[in-house]
């Protein structure tokens, strides 16, 4: 594959690194002068000097036959305008953008910039990982086809605990896709039933984290979620 | 612009730059029926402060390209502001958005038209082409 990666600050030199040992055809961009001559004594040749937002330096490293353009510059303008033109200018197939500020994030998605990675986000999501406000954990969002994946613990006053999987009244527009139990996970059927420390898995549309929340939580009963709330 | 009575809200990240807008003013910016926010253009909330739900006409001229390019889409598509004008200085991009539907003002391109203009002038009122010693 031939890709373009724009930005040689730490994400976009590493990253060409890895890509260049994994045997794909890279080119570099970078226009700070000085950063570019420090890494064009590891890249050499893989590494152009010039400032990509203009049309010529991108049409020089090869655009019309890039099938990716990676746009990691510290400059969120730059990394949306970079995709934006790579995309509908020369048609490459895949983009992938920088997000340096998260409230920019709705910028790219307004230019249509997808996907876009923020490192922001991605510790937050990780810090929600390690540390679970509700105790239900968001392991994946699919955008573009509105669903989401999260993980839940059941605590000792887990209203579910105990009972059988079959006897839930899942919210609408969610599903019990595994449990995870000693390190082991499985896919439940009707029959299974619930124990303290259980990890679940479930798959559901977006907005329905409360429903869920009501059902598995502390004052779960399994009835409704209703109670949009979260409870004390 | 508000001399000719239209509403003018101008949006910019230095407070200083209000001092700008009021060199050569009989009165204040204010006090002439001006605006003036201090914000960054890629901030919604900035630009709404400035009045961009109820603009006829959004000009970005920012000293980036890039920024004005962003913000106008914004503009266009975000709040869309009928009339939408971006400067931008590398001639082949506003060639590229002008087709993609933004307006654009180059002032590269209206700085070469120019000199060529002046280049072509002189030689017209000095020695034509034709009157050049064929070989030296």
């Amino acid at each position: 594959m031939y890709i373009i990666v724009v930005g040689a600050g730490k994400v976009g030199w590493n990253l060409a690194r890895e890509l260049l040992d994994k045997g794909h055809e890279v080119t570099l961009i970078e226009s700070d002068r000085r950063r570019y001559l420090t890494v064009e004594q590891e890249l050499e040749h893989n590494i152009s000097y010039g400032d990509a937002s203009e049309l010529w330096v991108l049409e020089r490293a090869g655009i019309q036959r890039a099938d990716m353009v990676i746009a990691v510059t510290g400059d969120d303008e730059d990394n949306m305008l970079i995709c934006q033109v790579a995309k509908e200018k020369y048609l490459v197939d895949q983009i992938i953008a920088r997000v340096n500020n998260p409230r920019n994030r709705r910028h790219f998605d307004l230019l249509g910039i997808k996907p876009s990675v923020s490192a922001t986000d991605l510790i937050l999501r990780l810090l929600e990982h390690e540390v679970p406000e509700y105790g239900l954990v968001h392991l994946l969002d699919l955008q573009e086809e509105q669903l989401e994946i999260i993980e839940m613990l059941l605590g000792k006053d887990s209203g579910v605990t105990g009972r059988r999987v079959g006897d839930l009244q899942m919210p609408e527009g969610s599903l019990l896709i595994s449990v995870l139990r000693e390190g082991k996970g499985f896919v439940p059927n009707a029959d299974t039933v619930l124990q303290e420390g259980d990890e679940i898995l479930a798959v559901l549309d977006p907005g329905k984290e409360e429903d869920l929340k009501a059902l598995f939580g502390p004052e779960g009963n399994g009835s409704n979620g209703s109670n949009g709330a979260s409870g004390e | 612009m508000l001399r000719e009575g239209h509403q003018v809200s101008c949006l910019d990240e230095d407070p200083e730059s209000h001092a700008r807008l009021e060199v050569g003013l009989e009165k204040s910016w204010e006090d002439l029926g001006g605006q003036f926010t201090v914000g960054a253009g890629l901030e919604t909330e900035a630009l709404e402060a400035a009045g961009i739900g109820q603009a006829d006409v959004f000009i970005a001229s920012t000293d980036g390209d890039n920024t004005n390019i962003v913000i106008s889409q914004i503009a266009q598509r975000q709040y869309e502001v009928p009339t939408v004008i971006a400067r931008v200085l590398d001639p082949l991009r506003a060639e590229w958005y002008q087709r993609q539907g933004l307006n654009t003002v180059c002032p590269t391109r209206v700085a070469i038209d120019m000199l060529e203009g002046a280049v072509r002038e002189a030689a017209g009122r000095g020695a034509s082409p034709d009157d050049t010693p064929a070989a030296a």
